[in-house]
């Protein structure tokens, strides 16, 4: 029997309060993320049980109880209030996906301050504009990492605190920087939690639009009440199982459901900290007894690409299920999925700025392959008329994705943005920035972004971003970036870029000017392709039109160029 | 051979490797241990290409050929041979 029971009977008598109640919360009281994830599960009698079960290169493994994490999220909440970081203070999380990764994230919340998580894969104009954008007071990070921060520095005058996990060696630390090796320090065991309310932020997350610098997503501790419902009815967590979030808490689904939301429920769950193969994976399952996978398309794509061998050399029996996020989940996926492990991966849609689980395929519920499925209880979704952001009354039609604000763990706004925060909202509907349909038995299917945002393996990038980074080259006189399908991340970036004088377009250049984004932005940044062009089209006003060259790209009919600038 | 060992152990030192006490050898992980993810493969790819004057067809540049160096030398001597 799943969590969820019936689909249909909770979306009658449904009301946030199931999870309030479950979670002993009423109106007004104290509601701390770290405190819920750690200190409550072991009152409830389960200071013993398994929390992280962790693994590394060279297969390294790591284990913690539910006491483990609390004592260790103390530790870091008294190192850091030693250092003299206070309750809404931004503190970066800026490390790969080592146990401290997860155990700082409790002890900043645990002092109220805010959480700034970080892709530790991020190049230095990437990790910069986000640092300063928040204002961050202090950075966790580890020694592998630390050359970008000190790269950076001089231009963060807020920044007063660079936290080094693993200083193991002799090496002098320079201004600023301070050891942190969370396994010498005294373990804490009293320790006053910062009584954070409903409204406390607590998560800073960073997205990508097309237009503009990153914006930060203010999460509140209240998302726990959604956080927590959903993992329990979508993902169906129960006591026994084993979890394994396959996400980078650098991104919204690692911090929602890769720690608070099994976490608060008290589940055992794994991280395996290595790069991706088919079998590392397969093994990592096998190992572990995984019951519970939550993945993303472009890794189940993967999978699909090494084919059914790897699969056959592993006993992958623990499965019981499935689901992914990030990007649509195709049907072929689906198909295949069900074929190789007996049972579907289920798509889940939502977004960082939703905070958790909006529309989804639940345990039990027919599975349409490839769509994205239905309103999770509670959420009132439609589609909505691009101009008149009315929603249709007929099926099948296609128009945005819209909700109806209200659900617990809703963004409060954009970190110093409210003005294009509040541009999110039409006619009394929050506007997803994505395209589908409905269909008659209200299953939705995802049609495409309805902006030039790229979903690369399942993150944004802007394009605006991307285009700016490579003006900043030297030979770069003009850019343009789009996205490119890709069979594996579903879109990689593309840039179109003309030369300055005195430089000439060759493969060697092209490599140069991969890597420079690379080392900028990110990996997930950098063209998979540069094409050189003589010009780039543009407007009779001079604005580049980036919609010639996705469609070109996307082998779609190129549409009106009436404004375009004569050729010469 | 020894030459093309050291020039891909060189640039990848140089191009993926962050922290300076970290040592790699001929052998060590390159994609499952985390030094260059599958995004960046891009452009290690576009490397060997350009210096072998060679062309890796897209399924052979898999994470498995790409994970160690040795790995990779095999590879492009496929190519270059």
């Amino acid at each position: 029997m799943s969590n969820i029971g019936s689909y249909e009977d909770k979306i009658k008598n449904f009301d946030w309060s199931i999870s309030e109640k479950e979670l002993n919360y009423q109106d007004g009281n104290i509601i701390n993320i770290g405190w819920y994830c750690s200190d409550r599960i072991c009152q409830m009698g389960k200071a013993d049980k398994l929390a992280l079960q962790w693994e590394g290169f060279g297969g390294v493994e790591k284990k913690y109880t539910f006491n483990d994490i609390r004592l260790a999220g103390n530790t870091i909440g008294t190192f850091l209030r030693n250092l003299g970081v206070k309750n809404e203070d931004r503190v970066c999380l800026f490390m790969d996906r080592i146990p401290e990764l997860y155990l700082s994230f409790l002890g900043v919340l645990k002092i109220g301050a805010v959480v700034q998580p970080l892709f530790s894969a991020f190049g230095d104009e990437s990790l910069h504009v986000r640092l300063e954008n928040a204002q961050t007071r202090a950075i966790i990070t580890q020694k592998k990492h630390l050359s970008k921060v000190r790269r950076i520095l001089d231009k963060l005058p807020s920044l007063e605190h660079i936290i080094i996990v693993d200083h193991y060696t002799s090496k002098p630390l320079q201004d600023k920087e301070v050891s942190l090796n969370l396994e010498k320090e005294p373990p804490v065991e009293e320790f006053n939690i910062f009584p954070t309310k409903a409204e406390s932020p607590s998560v800073l997350h960073y997205t990508s639009g097309t237009t503009g610098q990153p914006k930060g997503v203010k999460h509140v501790h209240y998302s726990l009440i959604s956080q927590y419902l959903t993992t329990k009815w979508v993902l169906d967590l129960q006591d026994n199982d084993i979890y394994w979030c396959t996400a980078d808490p650098g991104w919204v689904t690692g911090t929602s459901y890769g720690i608070i939301g099994p976490w608060s429920l008290g589940i055992t769950q794994c991280v395996l900290n290595t790069g991706f193969s088919a079998e590392a994976w397969y093994k990592f399952i096998e190992k572990y007894r995984i019951t519970v996978w939550y993945s993303a398309p472009t890794a189940i794509r993967s999978l699909m690409k090494a084919g059914q061998e790897p699969v056959r050399n592993f006993n992958l029996s623990s499965l019981r299920h499935l689901a992914s996020v990030g990007e649509p989940l195709n049907a072929e996926a689906v198909i295949w999925s069900e074929k190789v492990f007996g049972i579907p991966f289920l798509d889940t849609y939502w977004q960082t700025e939703t905070g958790s689980i909006m529309i989804t395929n639940f345990p039990g519920m027919k599975v349409k392959p490839g769509s994205m499925g239905k309103s999770f209880p509670g959420i009132i979704s439609t589609i909505v008329d691009a101009k008149t952001f009315k929603p249709y009354n007929e099926y099948g039609k296609i128009g945005l994705i819209a909700f109806k604000p209200g659900w617990p763990a809703m963004m409060r706004t954009y970190w110093n943005n409210d003005k294009m925060f509040q541009r999110k909202f039409k006619n009394g509907w929050y506007l997803a920035g994505d395209r589908a349909s409905i269909d008659k038995e209200d299953y939705f299917w995802f049609i495409g972004r309805d902006d030039d945002v790229i979903n690369t393996g399942g993150h944004l990038v802007s394009p605006f971003e991307v285009e700016s980074a490579l003006l900043e080259h030297e030979a770069v006189s003009e850019s343009a970036v789009v996205a490119k399908p890709d069979e594996v991340n579903m879109e990689v970036v593309k840039a179109f870029i003309t030369l300055k004088p005195g430089y000439e377009a060759s493969d060697d250049l092209e490599l140069k000017i991969m890597n420079f984004i690379r080392k900028k932005l990110s990996p997930l940044a950098m063209p998979q392709e540069i094409e050189y062009m003589d010009s780039l089209p543009k407007t009779r006003s001079g604005k580049i039109m980036r919609r010639i060259l996705h469609a070109q790209e996307w082998g779609e009919e190129i549409g009106d160029t009436s404004t375009l600038e004569d050729e010469e | 051979m020894e030459e093309i060992k050291d020039v891909i152990l060189q640039y990848v030192i140089d191009e993926y490797l962050e922290d300076d006490d970290d040592e790699i050898t001929y052998d060590t992980p390159l994609i499952s241990g985390g030094y260059v993810d599958s995004f960046s493969m891009v452009s290690l790819k576009m490397f060997l290409e350009n210096k072998f004057k060679i062309k890796l067809p897209d399924d052979k540049a898999t994470p498995e050929a790409f994970d160690s160096v040795n790995n990779i030398v095999a590879l492009v001597k496929e190519f270059t041979d």
